[in-house]
C-alpha cells in the first residue's frame, strides 16, 4: 500500500494498478453486453444482411455464359462484334464442345434460359444444338448452323460476347424498360413492351395517395385518442387496434365482400335506389380497390406514431395560445400543428415504405390497373423464374426506400419514430 | 424384369442394416406428391392414390403446388432440401427442369409397365409425348365454353369466330391472363388455319395481327388467373364465354348440372404428366410403375374428362364414376372434338413466352 502511494500510482486492494483494473472491468462489461446482443446480431446477419447481399449479388450475377460457354468466350476473344462476319470455325468448335459438355452435366438449362432472356428463340437454339453437338463431326460451323439458324445470326454472337463477363447490368436495364441495342448502346425497349417504368411510377404515386389518405383520416383520430378522457380514449384505442390484430388476409377479403359488384355496398345502393341494378359501381379489382383496402390496412401505422407525439404535447400550450388571443384555427396551425410534425413524418415514412412493398393486397383487390411493382417481383420469382430480374427490381425498390429513409433521418430524425 | 432386379439389389444392399425394419414387415413410406389440386387431384386420388395406399400401406400426401412447380423445385434444390417425391407438371416445364438437372431421366421401356398385349411403353404412349424426364398421364385441352342460357336457343355459338364476334354474340368473355391460347385463338378467329397458327405467330406481323384481333374484344374481357374462376363466372352469368380447362367445365356440367356447352373448335390441347425430382427415383419407382399402367390411366378417366396418354387405355375408358354417363364424347381426343384441334407448340412457347408475356402485360396496361 505504502509503496504504491509513494510511487504516486493508485492501485486496487490486490495491488493491480487502478487504470488496468478499470480497463479490465470495462472490457468485461462490454463483453457481457456483446454476448447479450449476440443472438440478435447473429439473427440479423442471417435473416437480414445475408439475404439482402444475396439479392444484390443475384441482380448483377451473370455466371451462366462465362462458366458454361467458357471455351466459346475464349475463342471469341479475337472476334470483333462490330464486324459483319460470322466467327470462324474454331469458335464453332468451341461452342460445340461447350454445348456437348453442358448437355452432359445438365448445365444447359440455365444457360438456355439466360440467353433466352436477352433474345427470344435462344432456348430452343441451345437445347437443340446441345443434343446435336454430342454426335457432331467437323466442320462444326456447318453442323451448328444446321442444328439452329440462331448460330448464323450476328446478334447471337454479339450477345454472347457482350454478356461474357461474370457481371451484367442487363437485369437492371430490363427492370427500367431499357436494353442493349445490337451495337451495344443502351436504348429503350419497344413501346409495346414497356411495363416496368409505368409500374414503378404507379407504385410510388399510389403509395403517396395512400399515405396522404391515412394522414387525413388518422390525424383527427390520433387527436381524439390523445385528448379524450382516459375511459373513452381507451375504447377508441381498442377500435384502432382491433383491426390491427386481425389477419391481413381477412381484412382484404372483407373488402372484396363489401366492394364487389354483387357486394354489400352495391346491394345497399341498389336497394336505396341510388344506382340502377345494371349500373353497379366497379369499386374493386382496380386502383380504387387497392387504395381503399390499403388505406384501411395501413391506417394504424399512421395513427400510432401521431398519437405518441400528440400525447407529449401539454394541453397548456394551446391554453396559452388561446389566452394570448389566438383564434382556435390560428392557434392550432401556429402552435399545435408544428409540434405534431415529427409524428406526421414518422407515420408518413412508415406508411409509405410499407405500401411500396405491399404485395398481397394489390394482388387480391388490384385487378389489372391496381397492381404494384411487387406483384411483378413475385411473378418473376414464381412463374417466369427470372430471378435476376426479380432481384434487380427488388434492389431498385430497396434503393428508393433507403433514400427515403436517409432524407427522413436528415429532416426529422429517426429517433422520433414511436409506435404508441 | 428390371423392377424385380432392383428390388433384389435393394434388399441385398440393405439386408444388414434393415433387419430390424424388415422384421416388422415392409416399411410403409410417405410419398409427397405435388399436383394441381381441385377436381384433378381428386381424380388422381381416386384412381391412383387410394388403391395404392390400400395395397401397400404407404401414405400419399397431396400438395397442390403444380402451378409453381418449377419455381418450387428450383428453390428446393438450391436450399438442398428436396421434400417433393413426385411432381405433376406440364411438358414444357419438365423440359426446362430436365435440362437444369433437377429431374431424374426416365427410361420409359425399362421403368414403366407394358400394355396388356405386351406393347412397350415407347409405342403405347401417344406418339411424341415421351421426353427425357417426363411420363405423360393425360391429354387435356384448353377450350372456350359458354352458358347456353345467355343465347337464344336457335342461335348458339359454335366456333372461335363467334367468341370474337361481339355484335352477334354479346356478353363478357373470361380469358386467361396470359398470352398462351389467346394468341392462337385470335389468329384462328382472324382466318388462320389451325395447323398454320404457330408459323404465323413466329413472325412479327403474325403477333401484331393476333394482338390486333384481341383488341377488338379487349373491353369485353375479364381476365382470369385461377382455373376455378371461369366455371364460376359462367355460372354466375358474369360472362357469356369463358376459356377454361375442359375437365373443369365437364365437372360443372355433369356434377353441378350447369347449362354449359364446350366449343371444341380450335381447342389447344397438351399433355400433363409426372416427373421425378433428382434423387427420388428409388422412393417412387414402384408407385410410378403401377400408377402409369394401362388400367390406372383408364381409371382416371372415370373421374375427369381428360384423355389417357396411353393408346391401350383408351379402350378401357368407360363411364363416369358418379353419374354413369359415357365419357368418350367428352374427351378432347374424341373424333368430332378433335377435328380442328391445335397441339400446343411447347418449343415455341419455351422460346417466346417471356417476350410475349411482357408484351401482353404492356398491352393490358394500355
Amino acid at each position: 500500500m505504502s509503496s504504491s502511494v509513494s510511487s504516486g500510482e493508485l492501485t486496487t486492494a490486490d495491488g493491480v494498478p487502478l487504470k488496468v483494473s478499470l480497463r479490465r472491468a470495462v472490457r468485461r462489461s462490454r463483453l457481457k453486453a456483446l454476448l447479450l446482443v449476440a443472438p440478435l446480431l447473429l439473427f440479423l446477419v442471417i435473416a437480414f444482411v445475408m439475404p439482402i447481399f444475396d439479392m444484390l449479388s443475384r441482380s448483377v450475377a451473370n455466371t451462366e455464359i462465362a462458366t458454361h460457354l467458357s471455351r466459346t468466350v475464349a475463342a471469341l476473344e479475337d472476334w470483333d462484334p462490330r464486324s459483319d462476319e460470322l466467327p470462324e470455325e474454331p469458335v464453332y468448335e468451341a461452342l460445340a464442345n461447350d454445348l456437348a459438355e453442358g448437355h452432359e452435366n445438365r448445365a444447359i438449362g440455365r444457360l438456355s434460359s439466360r440467353l433466352n432472356y436477352e433474345k427470344s428463340g435462344m432456348r430452343s437454339a441451345v437445347m437443340r444444338s446441345g443434343m446435336a453437338s454430342r454426335t457432331m463431326d467437323p466442320p462444326y460451323k456447318e453442323g451448328l448452323l444446321e442444328a439452329h439458324d440462331a448460330w448464323g445470326d450476328l446478334e447471337t454472337w454479339r450477345l454472347i460476347k457482350r454478356e461474357s463477363s461474370p457481371y451484367t447490368l442487363s437485369y437492371y436495364l430490363a427492370a427500367i424498360d431499357k436494353q442493349y441495342s445490337p451495337e451495344g448502346e443502351i436504348v429503350d425497349v419497344a413501346d409495346d413492351r414497356r411495363i416496368y417504368q409505368g409500374l414503378f411510377w404507379r407504385t410510388f404515386w399510389m403509395s403517396s395517395v395512400i399515405t396522404l389518405l391515412t394522414l387525413v383520416l388518422g390525424f383527427p383520430i390520433a387527436y381524439l385518442l390523445a385528448n379524450l378522457p382516459l375511459r373513452k380514449s381507451n375504447l377508441l384505442m381498442i377500435l384502432v387496434l382491433l383491426p390491427f390484430w386481425t389477419s391481413l388476409l381477412v381484412r382484404t377479403t372483407t373488402w372484396i365482400a363489401i366492394l364487389q359488384s354483387q357486394g354489400v355496398l352495391n346491394d345497399i345502393m341498389v336497394v336505396l335506389g341510388v344506382i340502377a341494378d345494371d349500373a353497379r359501381w366497379q369499386m374493386i379489382h382496380n386502383k380504387l380497390g387497392t387504395i381503399i383496402a390499403m388505406t384501411h390496412i395501413l391506417l394504424p401505422f399512421m395513427i400510432l406514431p401521431l398519437y405518441s407525439v400528440m400525447k407529449t404535447i401539454p394541453p397548456s400550450y394551446m391554453h396559452a395560445a388561446r389566452s394570448l388571443g389566438g383564434k382556435p384555427f390560428l392557434s392550432f396551425r401556429r402552435v399545435y400543428f408544428p409540434l405534431t410534425i415529427p409524428g406526421i413524418a414518422a407515420g408518413a415514412i412508415l406508411v409509405f415504405i410499407l405500401s411500396i412493398g405491399y404485395y398481397i393486397t394489390p394482388a387480391l383487390v388490384g385487378g389489372q390497373s391496381g397492381r404494384f411493382i411487387t406483384n411483378y417481383i413475385a411473378y418473376h420469382m414464381q412463374t417466369s423464374l427470372n430471378w435476376g430480374l426479380a432481384a434487380a427490381i427488388a434492389s431498385i425498390l430497396l434503393f428508393v426506400v433507403v433514400v427515403f429513409y436517409l432524407v427522413f433521418n436528415r429532416l426529422v430524425g429517426v429517433d422520433k419514430v414511436k409506435l404508441g | 424384369m428390371f423392377k424385380k432386379n432392383m428390388l433384389r439389389h435393394a434388399i441385398l444392399a440393405c439386408s444388414g442394416a434393415s433387419v430390424v425394419v424388415m422384421a416388422g414387415g415392409v416399411q410403409a413410406e410417405e410419398l409427397n406428391v405435388v399436383s394441381w389440386g381441385g377436381a384433378y387431384s381428386m381424380s388422381q386420388q381416386k384412381a391412383y392414390h387410394e388403391p395404392w395406399m390400400e395395397k401397400t400401406g404407404d401414405e400419399i400426401v397431396n400438395i397442390d403446388r403444380s402451378g409453381n412447380a418449377l419455381a418450387g423445385l428450383r428453390s428446393q434444390f438450391e436450399a438442398g432440401n428436396v421434400t417433393w417425391d413426385l411432381v405433376d407438371m406440364l411438358p414444357a416445364d419438365a423440359m426446362i427442369a430436365c435440362a437444369e438437372g433437377l429431374l431424374e431421366p426416365i427410361d420409359h421401356d425399362e421403368m414403366l409397365a407394358d400394355a396388356p398385349d405386351g406393347t412397350p411403353p415407347s409405342e403405347d404412349f401417344i406418339e411424341g409425348s415421351l421426353s427425357e424426364c417426363f411420363i405423360p398421364q393425360i391429354v387435356y385441352s384448353n377450350i372456350v365454353a359458354y352458358n347456353t342460357e345467355m343465347f337464344p336457343e336457335d342461335d348458339q355459338p359454335d366456333s372461335i369466330e363467334d367468341v370474337f364476334d361481339i355484335e352477334n354474340y354479346p356478353g363478357k368473355r373470361a380469358l386467361i391472363r396470359k398470352p398462351i391460347n389467346n394468341l392462337e385463338w385470335a389468329l384462328v378467329a382472324d382466318g388462320v388455319e389451325p395447323e398454320e397458327v404457330y408459323d404465323v405467330l413466329r413472325t412479327e406481323e403474325g403477333v401484331d395481327r393476333a394482338f390486333a384481333k384481341l383488341d377488338t374484344i379487349k373491353d369485353e374481357v375479364i381476365w382470369w388467373e385461377e382455373g376455378s374462376q371461369p366455371p364460376q363466372l359462367l355460372a354466375d352469368q358474369e360472362v357469356a364465354f369463358g376459356s377454361a380447362y375442359n375437365g373443369r367445365i365437364f365437372n360443372a356440367m355433369v356434377s353441378e348440372d350447369q347449362p354449359f356447352e364446350i366449343i371444341w373448335d380450335a381447342q389447344v390441347f397438351e399433355l400433363d404428366g409426372w416427373v421425378v425430382p433428382a434423387g427420388k427415383l428409388d422412393k417412387v419407382e414402384d408407385y410410378l410403375y403401377w400408377a402409369t399402367d394401362t388400367q390406372r390411366l383408364a381409371d382416371q378417366a372415370k373421374y375427369i374428362s381428360y384423355g389417357p396418354a396411353r393408346e391401350s387405355s383408351n379402350e378401357l375408358v368407360s363411364t363416369h364414376a358418379e353419374t354413369g354417363i359415357e365419357m368418350e364424347e367428352h374427351m378432347p381426343t374424341y373424333e368430332d372434338n378433335f377435328r380442328t384441334a391445335i397441339p400446343k407448340d411447347d418449343p415455341f412457347w419455351a422460346d417466346h413466352n417471356d417476350e410475349l408475356t411482357q408484351r401482353f402485360d404492356a398491352w393490358l396496361a394500355q
